[in-house]
């Protein structure tokens, strides 16, 4: 048998053998496409962004440089951003968590033994494969106050509903609903969850004589709490964005996010800045404030859910 | 009535067994009356929506609201796919759709592979900003983008919806990557040895097993892009270049939201959501591990 290279120790230079520098020279090429893509698709676009946010910068005129004004005007002079921060907070404090309850709900039932699981779960998860604009279309006529099919149900029992999208109070508890009903991707998540406990424990529980309500206190929550950890940031980044089924009901036009900016999003907002008005310099303001907001919320989590996420039980 | 001891004892026994038994299919019973019960919640807004599409301008504001069709108005799903130019707005979609699964099948796995099999030292920092990236608000890239496509002229063009798909993206590439990490080292290192070059390997061992992870990729791509509604509504102007997704909204702006023009909308609305659903059914084991997987919808 030859000697090898590698088996002599003489040989082998320190650190880059050409074996290495024929890995690092591929790992280079195979990951080039993406390196070019870090450099003109996000590096070069986010300083860009954050420059564009420090300038007044109306397209076609060329940006001008005002420091810190846009910041300041967002958060001191513009009378709708607080409103759009408390719209997003709504959407993101109260639609996420219902969401979360309604699909951990959904999925608890899914996940007791009921014959025809496949058939049921189809159902639940359906209404997440309509695309956000058809859903939008659709759900406005349902909750159309008066020929809608809710109202007329409500009528039916002698309540009289609510003006729905079209008011001012009710129109965000409405995009909730709508949302609830296409929760069916977080329920699918949850029943994988729920199917990966192992059931060893629930039967120690059983012998120990605790309660169905005692065993998913203490066994199902617990363990499913990074998968509620993990959803709730998704949901939370996914609801600081909203904006598909925003602009189909509440529009942006003259009077954007109608009725009386309640649907008025961050998502939504930020668009008609940058794209009717052509402020981009406001709008990049509002960008960057968005990155940071996602951030924050994100590593709040993070943070706070080490007290209550285990990862060590399973 | 008199009984003896043991005749008494046998009865009561017959009982408590009947009476579990009764209360174990009650429990059953409304179990399934309950899952039905949500069932129904489900369904309902689709019967309204495949009801309204088949109805009378005349029937859709009868108060109160009739759930079966009379006369069933077959032809709003004519209305629907020519008061809007439907099929050019789904063969559009499907044109950006095809080009970015494309892309990304390509750009995603050999990135992928850079992050998995490629043993080199960039790789864990690659690999954190990639990780990095993936929660990276869109808007926050969105202007810069937007001015550069405008000064190449490319605004009202498929390219700004295609083209960044040649680059990766952080999502995929992770997705891939988690898979191929999975894929046995000694299938890696039997064709090394064997004199394979890595780009052999990519396209010889790796690709062909990585069939399951490439299918969620295709079909979450197609998902996603088929929905896209932002993108779109930036970047095309043009009529003729529209997608599904701006055709929809363009029902509303063109007709209204209510009134004579709602059959049709409802019916366009149900075959823009049709191919999502038969995308669904004839992969359903590929759309639950996927959004099991990933994470998203």
């Amino acid at each position: 048998m030859a000697t090898s290279v590698e088996a002599s120790p003489i040989l082998r230079r320190p650190r880059w053998s050409k074996r290495a520098q024929r890995e690092f020279i591929a790992g280079l090429l195979f990951s080039a496409p993406w390196l070019i893509g870090l450099v003109v698709f996000i590096a070069y676009p986010m300083i860009t962004t954050l420059y564009y946010s420090l300038t007044r910068y109306e397209i076609p005129l060329e940006p001008r440089w005002i420091g810190w004004k846009n910041y300041v005007d967002l958060f001191t002079g513009d009378r709708f951003f607080p409103k759009v921060l408390y719209n997003s907070a709504f959407l993101t404090f109260i639609g996420i968590p219902a969401q979360l309850v309604f699909a951990l709900l959904c999925a608890l039932l899914l996940n007791l033994k009921v014959r025809g699981q496949v058939i049921w779960r189809t159902i639940y998860i359906l209404p997440t494969l309509m695309p956000p604009v058809a859903l939008a279309l659709l759900w406005r006529w349902i909750l159309n106050p008066e020929l809608g099919l809710v109202n007329n149900a409500l009528k039916a029992i002698g309540i009289t509903g609510p003006l729905w999208f079209a008011s001012p109070l009710w129109s965000k508890p409405s995009i909730i609903i709508m949302q609830m009903w296409a929760v069916g991707a977080m329920t699918i998540i949850y029943l994988a969850a729920l199917q990966g406990v192992p059931q060893e424990l629930y039967e120690a529980a059983e012998i120990d004589g605790a309660s169905t309500t005692q065993q998913f206190w203490s066994i199902t929550l617990p363990l499913i709490s990074p998968v509620t950890l993990f959803q709730l940031i998704t949901g939370v980044i996914w609801s600081l964005q909203f904006f598909t089924e925003a602009y189909i009901i509440g529009g942006a036009g003259t009077s954007p996010g109608a009725p009386e900016g309640s649907l008025l999003f961050y998502g939504l907002y930020l668009y008609v800045q940058a794209f009717q008005y052509l402020n981009m310099g406001y709008a990049a303001a509002m960008a960057w404030i968005l990155f940071a907001i996602t951030a924050l919320v994100t590593w709040l989590l993070l943070r706070v859910s080490r007290r209550w996420t285990s990862y060590d039980l399973v | 009535m008199s009984t003896t001891m043991s005749e008494s004892g046998i009865a009561v026994r017959q009982r408590a067994r009947r009476m579990v038994l009764l209360q174990r299919t009650l429990g059953q019973v409304a179990l399934y009356l309950l899952v039905a019960a949500v069932s129904v919640l489900f369904l309902f807004p689709w019967l309204w929506l495949i009801s309204t599409s088949l109805k009378s301008p005349e029937q859709i504001i009868a108060v109160p609201p009739q759930l079966l069709p009379n006369p069933v108005m077959w032809i709003n799903y004519y209305y629907g796919v020519t008061f809007v130019d439907f099929p050019r707005y789904m063969l559009n979609t499907l044109i950006i759709a095809t080009s970015v699964m494309l892309a990304r099948i390509v750009s995603c796995t050999l990135v992928a592979y850079a992050l998995s099999i490629v043993d080199w030292p960039g790789r864990p920092i690659l690999f954190a900003l990639v990780l990095a990236t993936m929660m990276l608000p869109g808007q926050v890239t969105l202007i810069p983008l937007f001015i550069i496509y405008s000064r190449l002229g490319w605004v009202n063009t498929f390219l700004p919806l295609t083209l960044p798909a040649l680059f990766g993206d952080a999502f995929f590439i992770f997705l891939m990557r988690q898979f191929f990490v999975t894929i046995p080292r000694d299938l890696v290192d039997a064709a090394r040895m064997d004199g394979a070059s890595h780009f052999d390997i990519y396209l010889r061992v790796v690709m062909p097993l990585a069939r399951p992870a490439l299918a969620t990729l295709v079909a979450f791509t197609f998902i996603w892009t088929y929905n896209d509604f932002m993108g779109p509504l930036i970047y095309l102007k043009d009529r003729d270049l529209w997608t599904l997704s701006l055709g929809m909204q363009g029902f509303t702006q063109r007709y209204g939201a209510g009134g004579t023009a709602l059959g049709a909308m409802m019916a366009a609305a149900t075959l823009y959501t049709l191919p999502m659903i038969v995308l669904f059914l004839a992969a359903q084991q590929t759309f639950i591990r996927g959004i099991v997987t990933t994470g998203l919808k």
